[in-house]
Formats: structure tokens, sequence, C-alpha cells
């Protein structure tokens, strides 16, 4: 699978280092957020069969975070 | 008694093998272990123009902003590693010198200079054979057309995460962290012998 840096192209994915879903929105009022919204927000994802957008981070190459939209059941990848 | 402290470069006890090695391909491949360089590690905003202005007048020529891609002049070079990150090489005992001159030219932005010198060890790979040689690690196509002369890339050599520059049509520098030079350098042994 080749996936693509926006600063250094498309790379073997062997060079990148997977960061789970992108776009988790944080708790708007973390203060306020009980037990099971914070449960929420750390532990649970969505798993979708199909576009799944996700972060990654160059770490065999310059080491930058970004986000792609992957789809899971082809690994065809869009940018973010 | 004080032992005296003797620098000793991590490729040092291949460096006969590699040898014999040039001698054997009649100089179709080379690999030299390089001197000890000045290595600085360079981090800053290339928005600030005004600041790249001050930091290529440092350098001799134009600090390199398109991914990829080294600029050099004389001795002295700077290897694109990120965005806001570069690595900056010159000849060994400049690291205090440098340092200086470039943490100066910040004049109050925001950046950093580390000497990140005794990190990397570089080793050049030389000759018609050259490409070949290392195309049996690298997945980075090395096809001068898209990696040709003043482009360097950070990448996996075998397992080992390198940088590789190519200097020239037939010339390669790999800047290879001093624990993987063992690795890297029996590889580069294995790789050849097929
Ligand atoms: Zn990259």
């Amino acid at each position: 699978m080749l996936i693509p840096c926006p600063w250094c192209g498309e790379r073997e994915d062997n060079e990148f280092t997977y960061g789970g879903p992108a776009q988790v929105a944080y708790p708007s009022d973390p203060e306020a957020a009980d037990d099971a919204s914070w449960a929420r927000y750390v532990f649970f994802r969505a798993n979708p069969k199909g576009k799944l957008a996700e972060r990654w981070v160059h770490s065999a190459g310059c080491r930058r975070w970004f986000n792609v939209v992957r789809d899971t059941v082809t690994h065809q990848i869009t940018p973010a | 008694m004080i032992a005296e402290a003797v620098r000793r470069s991590p490729f040092a006890g291949y460096a006969e093998r590699f040898a014999a090695l040039s001698e054997a391909t009649g100089g179709e491949l080379t690999i030299r272990v390089l001197p000890f360089a000045t290595q600085l590690n360079l981090r800053m905003d290339p928005k600030n123009l005004s600041l790249v202005q001050r930091i290529s007048e440092v350098l001799g020529f134009g600090l390199p902003v398109t991914p990829n891609t080294v600029g050099a002049k004389g001795d002295r070079r700077a290897l694109w590693l990120g965005p806001d990150e570069w690595l900056a090489v010159g000849p060994d005992g400049q690291q205090d010198e440098l340092t200086q001159a470039l943490t100066s030219a910040f004049n109050g932005a925001l950046g950093s200079v580390t000497d990140v010198s005794a990190n990397r060890t570089l080793l050049e790979i030389r000759g018609a054979k050259a490409r070949e040689l290392l195309a049996h690690g690298l997945a980075i196509d090395l096809d001068p057309r898209l990696f040709g002369p003043g482009r360097c890339a950070q990448t996996l050599l075998a397992k080992a995460q390198v940088i590789v520059e190519r200097r020239d049509e037939s010339g390669f520098v790999i800047y290879v962290r001093a624990s993987f030079a063992a690795y890297v350098a029996t590889w580069l042994l294995d790789a050849l012998a097929e």
C-alpha cells in the first residue's frame, strides 16, 4: 500500500505509523463531561466498512502527522 | 592517568572490506566512509522570509524550501528534512562557529540549532552500480528524473532509517544513525554478493 505524505509524496506503508481515526471531537465542555462521555471520547470509535478518516505519521521520513481518508475495504486513499 | 578520548567512525571496522570491494569491482562500485562532519539540526519557520534570507546568508546559499531537496555551496550543504526542519552539514570542527552564526541570525525569531554531528555517519556509494545496489534496499524510485542530483530523502534502507542524498549522476551519500552502522554495512556487503 502506498500512502501519500503531503510533503514527501507517495511512499511505502512501512515508512508510516498509524495514529487511529481522525476527526474525533474533544468534549466541547470538558469540565462538565461525565465519565460516560469521557469514556466515549477516549475509547469508542466507529468501525465503518468503507471510508474512514485516519491519522498517520511519516515516521521513517519527514515525521509529520497528517490526515487521509482510507477505504477500509479497498485501501484506496483519498486526501482528507 | 587519563585516557585520551579517540573518535572512531562506527563504520571504521568495515573500511578495509569496502576498499577490497572497490578493487574487486574495478571501480564500478566504491563505498567510502566519509570523514566526520559538522551536522546541525535547524528548526525554524520558512514562512518568515526575512529569517530565511538571514539564514541563507550564513549558509552561503539559499535554504532549500522544496521538500526533499538539498542546497549546497562548496563544502557546506543543507538538506530539507521537514517543512520546518533542515540538516546543515559542513566540514568537521565548524560546530560551534556555525551554531553561533545561525543562532544569531534568528535575531529573536523562534527556532533552534542543535548539534547532531554524532548522530549520523556518512557513507558515500559511488559508481555505475551504485543505484542498482541501493535499489535492493530502498523503496523510493532512484530514477534521475525523479531523484536526480540535489535531491534527498529520508526513508528506509532495508530496515534502517537513513537519509539518502544524490550528490551527482553516479554518487550517493547515505546518512546512517551510528547504532545502525554495523547493520547497514553488513547489509550492503551482503547485497553486493547478489
Ligand atoms: Zn513525509
